[in-house]
């Protein structure tokens, strides 16, 4: 008899997340996580001394409330902190900012156009009610039309009743939000170029397609479902960065009785008979268990640690449609002081929340051309924030950590990602970013580039796909990764997968983690 | 930083309380004193001056203006004369209430907006292919409401009919003076130039110190306009756009607003919504109600205390029952100073809405849910012959 009932490849925060759920039901776990790190893409470095930082994903925007109620993350150390607003600085030396308050977020809308500072609230409730009537789809394993099965008949009898809960205009809208782009959406709603832009900008996050590309509207949706729990504040910045919150899951895992165990990266799954019944580790270790669940895309998991030839021909070739394409990288840096910004100098309350640099739709669009032909943006977009000031304890005393989010660095860059394209990428952010924070050059310290190739590298994501492949509507629901293998399971028994690469999908989000355990532990 | 308004420069020195509480995005006085209680007898016995500059204010012009707000409230526009001032909710296409507030007829094609919540999308929206221009002089127009007995005296025994508007000027100051405002007492609202604010504010004092006007804060106007009857959005009702789901949402009928909707007008939004629901009748109604001190009293003595009151005016949703059933809610309440009654607003079940029906309300005596008796009352619960003469 094996002496584990699961091994969990991948201690990421879904491995994690899905290990800490297993072992709560009394399962005996093991993690095995390639790295000396666990965290996955969710983890805190020190780069440089005394600078610390999320090196991949920063902030936690879509963490699912019920595990951190379920798992009891607060007491395992999760402390999310309030991430206050959104920055928009302009060429014009002007700015759009997004406040929380909504007095003050009226004004400054309205400074804008009177017209979009009243839309505002009536988008907001508007996306409100169709996100409500979506996110139970999140947690839950999504049911496949086509079958007949009274189970999925019963899943689909939910959504159903879902959808009806929705009003008649709000459906027709959900309708649009799936069908069109996020740019069309928004110019339904508001006329201020800068609000339509940053607000698009999370409908092409982590994809290889642009604010007019059909189908990123609906990712607004996603993404806006964790403002969705904004009574329960789980959107924010994780104190001591987003390795606190793989190490808040994993002190949960322990605490249940799971086994972790760090560099242990594992070479192959173990097959036999149809069944997979253990794995062996690049050190030759084998180790069985009565289930694998993997944590790693869909592309490693079955092409590489599985392999083609225990596999269906048609899942095989599924598998390699799936699409990764990753699109984004990071440029963290060590200021030695804070970035004063033209359009707002001085340190104000702008500087604790997010600054986006996506002054126009036809911007972002530009920046997608670049990519949509393998070259990275020459004026990017970015999402920016600077951890120091919200956990000072990320930088030493009276120095910072910014955090560039930076699209489009395509993976499938024209002749590839070297050391020099790195650094120029480095260039063309510190370039684009000056524009609107001049002092910026001269207050970097270090800085560290992390192109798509590298997050392939180091953290293991296929083509350094933020969300373990895009997040595009024809990879998602019932699709993801793979029609008819969307709920966790695999052609192979005793083999289930638990990453962002199945439904609902990327974000430090946890739901793929959570999901699988029930499905595996017959509670979904 | 929240916006002050036109006046901030002497409500500011005034207020002693420190008690700012915010409205429409400016800060106002709750109450200047240290307490309210002045403040709210000046409305009822002297004069009660209210710096109500940040309601929303739109100028509605053009050849098709009485059209546009024809066609967006519930009232007859077209009909309103020239100096008339008409009180109307206006309400979405299901013919639920988005806000409530003044059109005043300026002119043959010039209209004075009022309104509590922005409304200038709305109204941009309904004008399409109409000749119309809307401004909104939400800023530019400072506004005071002087409320009270002695108001007409301290404007010099002005003219203006209730519910009228007189084009005058007051210290050298363009003025437009409505009869209108928000105590159900003799009052009047003056609009002008933001630019002359302290002007206005300056020669309203020095002409009402020896009438006793006081400056009064949001506080004091709360329990008056209870006393009237008088509803608050988002208080005693969630306007349509507001609302996270359809039973939050409340008709101008179950508002106790009928009398507002003209359904001999051929169209206007929300129309056949409200025409159904005139001729099925409304499920909800918005009564007074009077909370009984004998019941108040023994519920008190039960736990060996005399009887309390709330010091202000509460504004929270409290269940009203009828035997076993919920026959509805209450949404503001309070103790009236002048009537020595302890008075309420409430949302009822039509069936239980009928004036005299016994009721109970939940209340909280020293820690412990209690009920106490009520019984439904005629609104406005004060109404002096002097508002309307």
């Amino acid at each position: 008899m094996p002496k584990h009932d699961a091994i969990i490849i991948g201690g990421g925060h879904n491995g994690l997340v899905c290990a800490a759920y297993l072992a709560r039901a009394g399962r005996k776990v093991l993690v095995l996580e390639r790295r000396e790190r666990i965290g996955g893409a969710a983890v805190t470095e020190e780069v440089f001394p005394g600078f610390r930082f999320s090196v991949f994903s920063y902030v936690v925007s879509l963490l699912r409330p019920e595990i951190i109620r379920e798992l009891d993350l607060p007491r395992h150390g999760l402390h999310i902190l309030p991430l206050e607003s959104t920055l928009t600085p302009l060429p014009n030396s002007d700015y759009l900012a997004q406040w929380n308050d909504h007095d003050q977020n009226r004004r400054e809308l309205a400074r804008h156009s009177l017209r979009d500072a009243e839309a505002y609230d009536e988008f907001g409730l508007m996306l409100h009610q169709m996100a409500r009537a979506v996110k139970p789809l999140l947690a839950m394993a999504p049911p496949d039309p086509t079958s007949l099965s009274f189970r999925e008949l019963l899943g689909m009898k939910r959504l159903g009743e879902y959808f009806k809960s929705l009003r008649k205009e709000h459906f027709y809208r959900l309708t649009k939000l799936l069908t069109m782009s996020s740019a069309d959406f928004l110019d339904e709603w508001f006329e201020t170029e800068a609000l339509k832009a940053t607000k698009s900008a999370s409908g092409i996050i982590g994809t290889l397609l642009g604010p007019r590309s059909p189908g990123t509207a609906y990712v607004l949706l996603h993404h806006y479902m964790g403002e969705l729990d904004g009574v329960f504040r789980a959107w924010g910045f994780a104190k001591g960065g987003n390795g606190s919150v793989s190490a808040a899951i994993a002190a949960a895992a322990r605490a249940a009785g799971a086994e972790i165990r760090t560099s242990a990266p594992v070479a192959q799954i173990l097959v036999k008979w149809g069944r997979a019944i253990g794995v062996v580790l690049e050190n030759g270790e084998e180790i069985r268990a009565k289930l694998v669940v993997s944590g790693a895309d869909p592309r490693r998991t079955f092409m590489q640690l599985v392999g083609e030839k225990h596999l269906p021909a048609p899942f095989v070739e599924s598998i390699r449609r799936f699409r990764f394409r990753g699109s984004s990288a990071k440029v963290n840096l060590a200021l030695g002081e804070l970035p004063d910004f033209t359009c707002l100098p001085g340190r104000g309350p702008h500087l604790r929340g997010a600054i986006s640099i996506s002054p126009s739709v036809a911007y972002l669009e530009r920046a997608y051309d670049d990519a949509k032909y393998g070259e990275v943006s020459r004026q990017p977009y970015m999402d920016i924030v600077i951890p120091s000031l919200i956990d000072p304890e990320m930088a030493p005393p009276g120095k910072h950590v910014m955090s560039i989010f930076v699209q489009y660095a395509p993976y499938h860059v024209n002749g590839g990602w070297t050391d020099a394209r790195r650094e120029a990428l480095g260039d063309t952010v510190i370039d684009t970013l000056s524009q609107y924070a001049p002092n910026l050059k001269n207050a970097i310290l270090h800085r560290q580039v992390v192109t798509p190739a590298d997050i392939e590298r180091i953290v293991g994501l296929a083509e350094g796909n933020i969300f373990q492949g895009e997040l595009s509507l024809q990879q998602m629901f019932f699709l993801r990764p793979v029609p008819a293998w969307a709920k966790y399971r695999t052609p192979l028994r005793g083999l289930y997968q638990c990453g962002a690469g199945t439904h609902p999908g990327g974000g430090v989000m946890g739901a793929s983690g959570r999901n699988a355990a029930l499905q595996i532990l017959g509670t979904a | 930083m929240l916006k002050t308004t036109p006046f901030h420069e002497r409500t500011a020195a005034l207020c002693a309380s420190h008690a700012w509480r915010r409205w429409a995005g400016y800060v106002v006085a709750s109450s200047y004193e240290l307490s309210h209680e002045r403040e709210y007898h000046a409305i009822r016995s002297s004069a009660a001056l209210f710096d109500v500059s940040p309601l929303y204010k739109y100028l509605v012009r053009g050849k098709d203006a009485a059209r546009l707000l024809d066609h967006v409230v519930t009232r007859n526009i077209q009909e309103l004369k020239v100096g008339q001032v008409a009180y109307t909710p206006w309400c979405d296409a299901a013919g639920k209430v988005l806000d409530d507030g003044t059109i005043a007829r300026l002119a043959e094609t010039e209209f004075r907006m009022t309104a509590a919540e922005p409304n200038l999308r709305w109204l941009q929206d309904n004008a399409a292919g109409l000749e119309v221009a809307i401004e909104d002089v939400s800023e530019p127009i400072a506004a005071v409401s002087l409320q009270g007995p002695a108001s007409r005296a301290i404007l010099g025994n002005i003219d203006v009919k209730y519910f009228r508007l007189a084009e005058t000027e007051l210290f050298g100051v363009p003025v437009s003076v409505s009869r209108t405002g928000y105590t159900g007492d003799l009052g009047y609202e003056l609009w002008f130039s933001a630019k002359q604010a302290l002007a206005v504010w300056d020669g309203l004092i020095e002409a009402g110190t020896p009438y006793g006007i006081v400056p009064a804060g949001m506080l004091a106007l709360d329990v008056a306009r209870i006393e009237a009857g008088l509803m608050l959005i988002d208080v005693d009702y969630v306007p349509a756009r507001k609302a996270l789901i359809d039973s939050q949402t409340s008709s101008p009928y179950e508002l106790d607003l009928g009398w507002t909707v003209n359904l001999k007008k051929e169209r206007f939004v929300g129309r056949e919504a409200l025409a159904a629901e005139a001729s099925r009748g409304p499920q909800w109604r918005f009564v007074g109600i009077e909370i009984e001190w004998q019941s108040l009293e023994r519920l008190y003595a039960e736990v060996g205390l005399a009887t309390r009151l709330p010091a202000t005016a509460w504004r929270t949703s409290v269940p009203i029952h009828a035997g076993k059933v919920q026959a509805g809610y209450a949404t503001s309440g309070g103790w009236s100073p002048l009537l020595k009654k302890y008075i309420a607003l409430a949302h009822l079940r039509s069936h239980f809405a009928a004036p005299g029906t016994p009721l109970d309300i939940e209340i909280t005596v020293e820690h412990r849910r209690k009920r106490a008796a009520a019984r439904v009352v005629k609104k406005p619960f004060f109404d002096p012959g002097r508002k309307r003469a």
